[in-house]
């Protein structure tokens, strides 16, 4: 059976922004979150989703091997992986690119490493499908109560970045991209299309979401892109928001055949028949913005080429997040054995902490909630630990309060 | 439930004709008198009677009369749908199926006996006597009882036919008196143990019941044995709640065809059968979650569950089975409402379909037409996962696997494909596109100038048929009747503006205010079934009794390709579930909130239905791709079509 969708993982490599955590020896990927690899949350979401076969980009060689090693140590029985490893400073946009000649599937899910959530990313992949959409995006409502809580202890370099919010542009059904900016990018105005409102009618701006950095692209269309525009560096600001720009006149090629076939019969004989039938279908089908523009004012056979650019926005109840900065490596680190605790894949005992039975504790010792203690970590007396994770193999000597 | 199920486990259930019985049993009155009173239901020997008789043969009204309470046990509601307001009796046959169907069947006959019986009749006859007669009777011994109550009321109707209602009526209650008092209250669920054992002395009664009735007919030895049977009748009854008694007709509404065993669907999934849906569970690639709040009437269909279907299926979505993407797509389409109305779903799927076989290769060691079934199996699974499929999806998915099943075990596997796909292509084109045309040119006939047409909802054809007349010249005015929740003549209305039609867009609310201007009702269908119900988007049927009344022609065009054998009698039976939240909210209006949050009020149900059934009465034609046929004329299509349909 022929693989309709190719996992690609973006791994990256030693990221700048974290650049006290990160070194040559603990590339991004690896960095721990309660005392696993962010990677693995990732790798552990696809697996759970029937996800096997898995291509996992990781920028400069060092940090391949390393990333490699330690799937092939973790996963070696039960996932597929290829594990690419491309120059640094590529962007993503750039690692697709060199990895172009793996991709052979009709669909390619694309993940960032970084990424911890528990949306199905067989959700997006529906809302690709159900549409034939040139991208589908995850979006998810910004985090807010990470932030928030620690607003007191890390207030200075709390993330008021751009980087954080993305402007996000959606018609009213909510399923269709029309606009998207994010991270430095974001002027004081927003440009739109002329085409795209009047063809939509309505947008709604929201800067509440974020980009989740889980794509689903259709294979011809991404490589297309990627061909022709060299500049390109990253996917989510420079593909995305291209292909979300030129929705209406696409200058794609379309050679996908499903895409063709979405934007009317034209393509077969236009005979009599298929006239009426391709009406009968458009008639009792609820059409997208794009059908109707694409139809032309006559509303007879189509004559614009569109490409879709869908959307799937996570609900409410799911988490969402990326290990991009130090501050959201923390946050992710408390939420991991707080709130989101389902996603740690820990159980947790009864007073809701995670204490390894080899840790050793001294006397009048206490671990309170959300805790999480790796294997072998010793403390002294009279220690109290709160909301946090201690590492493997740590020693903490006596009065200390984490 | 449980009671139902015993007391249809002697009886195969595809063949419990509902109503055509009372016919059949009338024919064997009237050539041999015991044969009818044999009560017990003796296959062998009604069904050479019935099958000796022409199917023309209609019996004189007096018969039926004088027959009624022998035919009672036989005679099931089904010639209520014939008869004139049917509206009442369709209700009671609903609600009250297992023992007080006597007193359809009587109310029935005596009817008939009134003079209505009407061309139609003869069809069903000939189907029921070519149909298996077995069926029917639950008990022997219970038909001996009613004897014993009634024989003079037998000989009073026959004699003062007039009386016969009243009379009729006197004996069933007698019956109803009877029958309670000799019931004891059964606890709602039974256990498996206590169904068995209600099962086998069921059996054993039935057989003590035969034995001396056909041995002579003693009426001591036969109504000893009737009395635990009927004991256990009315158990039934009290026990089966009676909207939920109506569910259990639904395996009696196939119309058995004897000689195409295999044509014959298995008998639906009954959504309150604890058994099967526990079945159904555990075969189902999505689990389905419990509905909350459901309406009882309706507890047998399955459920709407979108809010948490789809979730489901998308968290699944690499862990199915794999599905040809082009079917996935379709089938996320029907979920989502992107594709509504039975022409487009059929030809979207059959167009993925097309997809799929194209991009199919044959694995090694398997013969392509049992794997590509199987596959086009999971693909349907799947697409029910998503909705409930349409009528007219069914009778294509027959076709192509009746396609499938037919292709010559020498052809190579891209010849087999290509086959299969210009196979497709002609189904579509044949029975949608030009039927579709066939249509619109018969209909057009029926607009004259000065018309006021009326049509409710959208239907693809009745647009059709009205732009063409308007091509052609005619002056006429088109009245489109709308309704909640989907609005769905705004976008028909629209388009007919658009070409210069002149318009008036009203609410089914106001239909009958509408309907004195009106000339011509013109509708589509979902599907006919074959005693001329038309099963349509809900509403249609308000409209077409309105029109009814009003004595306005009713006209239904539909394609023959949706025609059913299954017999219908009301909307409950079969029907699908829509959304209940679409009809708690009132689209742009946010301070009509009164009904949020009624998942978690326990005493208020919601009930959108989607289809509803109406009657061949309030039909005055069907205007179809082999012309303009009266209703009755739909078994006959569906008959001798079949093979030009399938083929």
């Amino acid at each position: 059976m022929m693989m309709d969708f190719q996992v690609v993982v973006l791994a990256g490599g030693t990221s700048k922004k974290l650049v006290p955590l990160v070194s040559k020896e603990v590339p991004k990927a690896l960095l721990p979150v309660a005392n696993r690899p962010v990677l693995s949350y990732v790798l552990e979401l696809l697996e759970h989703s029937n996800l096997k076969d898995l291509i996992v980009v990781v920028e400069g060689q060092d940090a391949a091997l390393r990333v490699g090693g330690w799937i092939s140590g973790a996963y070696v029985d039960r996932l597929h992986v290829e594990v690419a490893a491309v120059p640094e400073d590529v962007g993503t946009a750039g690692a697709l690119r060199a990895i172009a000649h793996h991709l052979t599937a009709n669909d390619i899910l694309v993940v960032s490493g970084d990424l911890i959530c528990d949306v199905s990313p067989g959700a997006v992949a529906a809302a690709h499908r159900r549409h034939g959409a040139a991208v589908t995006a995850m979006l998810c409502s910004v985090p807010v109560s990470g932030p928030l809580e620690s607003g007191s202890s890390s207030g200075k370099d709390k993330t008021k970045k751009p980087g954080c919010c993305n402007i996000i542009g959606l018609d009213p059904t909510k399923q269709f991209l029309l606009y998207i900016a994010t991270g430095p990018e974001i002027d004081r105005d927003i440009r739109v299309q002329k085409s795209i409102l009047r063809a939509v009618g309505q947008m709604e701006i929201r800067a509440d979401l974020m980009d989740a950095h889980l794509y689903a692209f259709k294979r011809a269309v991404l490589q297309e892109v990627l061909d022709q525009k060299d500049a390109f560096q990253s996917l989510q600001q420079d593909v995305l928001p291209y292909l979300v720009r030129s929705q209406l006149r696409s200058e794609l090629s379309l050679n996908g055949a499903p895409h063709t076939e979405e934007n009317g019969h034209d393509k077969v004989v236009p005979g009599d028949n298929q006239v009426m039938l391709s009406q009968l279908l458009a008639k009792t089908s609820t059409p997208s913005f794009h059908e109707l523009y694409a139809m032309g004012p006559n509303g007879s056979a189509p004559v614009r080429r569109t490409h879709k650019c869908c959307v799937y926005i996570a609900s409410q109840d799911k988490y969402c997040a990326r290990l991009n900065s130090i501050q959201a490596f923390s946050d992710i680190n408390r939420d991991v054995i707080g709130e989101a605790s389902h996603l740690s894949g820990y159980s947790f005992s009864a007073q809701n902490n995670i204490i390894h039975p080899s840790a050793e504790l001294g006397s009048k010792t206490t671990v309170g909630q959300n805790c999480m203690l790796g294997e072998g970590s010793q403390l002294g007396d009279k220690c109290s630990v709160k909301r946090s994770v201690i590492g493997r193999h740590c020693r903490i000597g006596s009065n200390v309060k984490v | 439930m449980e009671a139902r199920r015993t007391s249809r486990i002697p009886i195969d259930p595809k063949v419990r004709q509902v109503g055509f019985f009372a016919p059949g049993a009338l024919r064997d009155r009237s050539q041999s008198g015991p044969l009818g009173l044999s009560s017990s239901p003796p296959v062998s020997n009604i069904s050479p009677a019935g099958n000796s008789l022409s199917p023309v043969m209609i019996p004189p009204p007096r018969h039926a009369s004088d027959n009624f309470v022998l035919s009672r046990p036989l005679a099931v509601p089904v010639s209520a749908s014939t008869l004139r307001p049917p509206a009442v009796e369709d209700r009671m046959a609903v609600g009250s199926y297992d023992a007080s169907e006597l007193l359809l069947g009587t109310s029935a006959s005596s009817r008939i006996g009134d003079g209505e019986f009407s061309e139609d009749y003869s069809v069903f006859f000939r189907r029921s006597s070519s149909g298996k007669f077995a069926s029917s009777l639950p008990s022997g011994g219970f038909d001996s009882t009613a004897m014993k109550i009634n024989p003079p009321a037998v000989v009073r109707a026959a004699k003062k036919p007039a009386a016969v209602i009243e009379k009729s009526g006197g004996a069933v209650a007698e019956m109803q008196n009877e029958l309670p008092t000799s019931s004891k209250p059964l606890k709602e669920k039974t256990t498996k143990a206590e169904r068995r054992a209600l099962q086998e002395s069921q059996r054993a009664a039935k057989a003590a019941a035969k034995g001396p009735n056909s041995g002579g007919n003693k009426p001591a030895t036969a109504s000893g044995a009737a009395t635990p049977m009927k004991e256990k009748a009315s158990k039934a009854v009290k026990q089966v709640p009676s909207s939920v008694a109506a569910s259990d007709k639904k395996g009696g509404e196939r119309i058995p065809e004897k000689d195409k065993k295999k044509d014959v669907p298995p008998p639906r999934m009954q959504f309150d059968d604890k058994n099967r849906v526990e079945k159904a569970k555990r075969r189902a690639v999505v689990k389905p979650t419990e509905a909350r709040n459901r309406v009882e009437l309706f507890r047998h269909l399955p459920q709407y569950e979108h809010g948490t279907q789809l979730p489901k299926l998308e968290s699944k979505f690499f862990q199915l089975d794999p599905v040809h993407p082009a079917v996935q797509k379709v089938g996320f389409q029907y979920l989502e409402g992107d594709i509504v109305g039975g022409n487009a779903r059929c030809i979207a799927m059959l167009r993925a379909f097309q997809e799929a076989i194209k991009d199919y290769s044959m694995p090694p060691e398997k013969t392509l037409a049992r794997d590509l079934t199987a596959k086009i199996s999971s693909y349907v699974s799947f697409l029910i996962e998503c909705r409930p499929l349409s009528i007219s999806m069914g009778n294509s998915i027959r076709f192509l696997k009746n396609r499938i099943a037919k292709l010559p075990l020498t052809v190579s596997e891209s010849e087999a494909k290509d086959a299969l796909y210009s196979d497709i292509d002609r189904f579509i084109n044949e029975k949608i596109v030009l039927a579709d045309k066939v249509i619109v040119r018969h209909a057009a006939t029926k607009i004259r100038d000065g018309d006021v047409l009326l049509t409710y909802g959208f239907s693809c054809v009745v647009e059709m048929t009205m732009l063409y007349a308007h091509e052609l010249g005619r002056q006429f005015r088109v009245v489109v009747v709308d309704s909640r929740p989907k609005f769905e003549g705004q976008a028909l209305l629209r388009r007919l503006v658009a070409k210069g039609l002149s318009c008036s867009y009203t609410h089914i609310n106001a239909v009958s205010y509408i309907m004195h201007e009106v000339t011509r009702v013109f509708l589509g269908a979902a599907s006919i079934f074959s005693n001329g119900t038309v099963y349509s988007r809900v509403g249609t049927a308000c409209v077409a009794m309105v029109a009814h009344a009003y004595r306005v022609p009713v006209l239904i065009c539909c394609e023959a390709y949706k025609f059913h054998e299954r017999v219908q009698l009301d909307s409950i039976c079969s029907n699908e579930l829509g959304d209940p939240d679409v009809i708690s909210k009132v689209a742009g209006r946010a301070d009509v909130n009164y009904l949020d949050n009624w998942r978690d009020k326990e005493n208020l149900q919601l009930l959108n239905l989607i289809y509803d059934a109406t009657p061949s009465d309030y039909v005055s034609m069907i205007i179809t791709d082999y012309g303009m046929v009266p209703p009755t004329s739909v078994p006959v299509i569906v008959r001798e079509y079949r093979e030009h349909l399938w083929i």
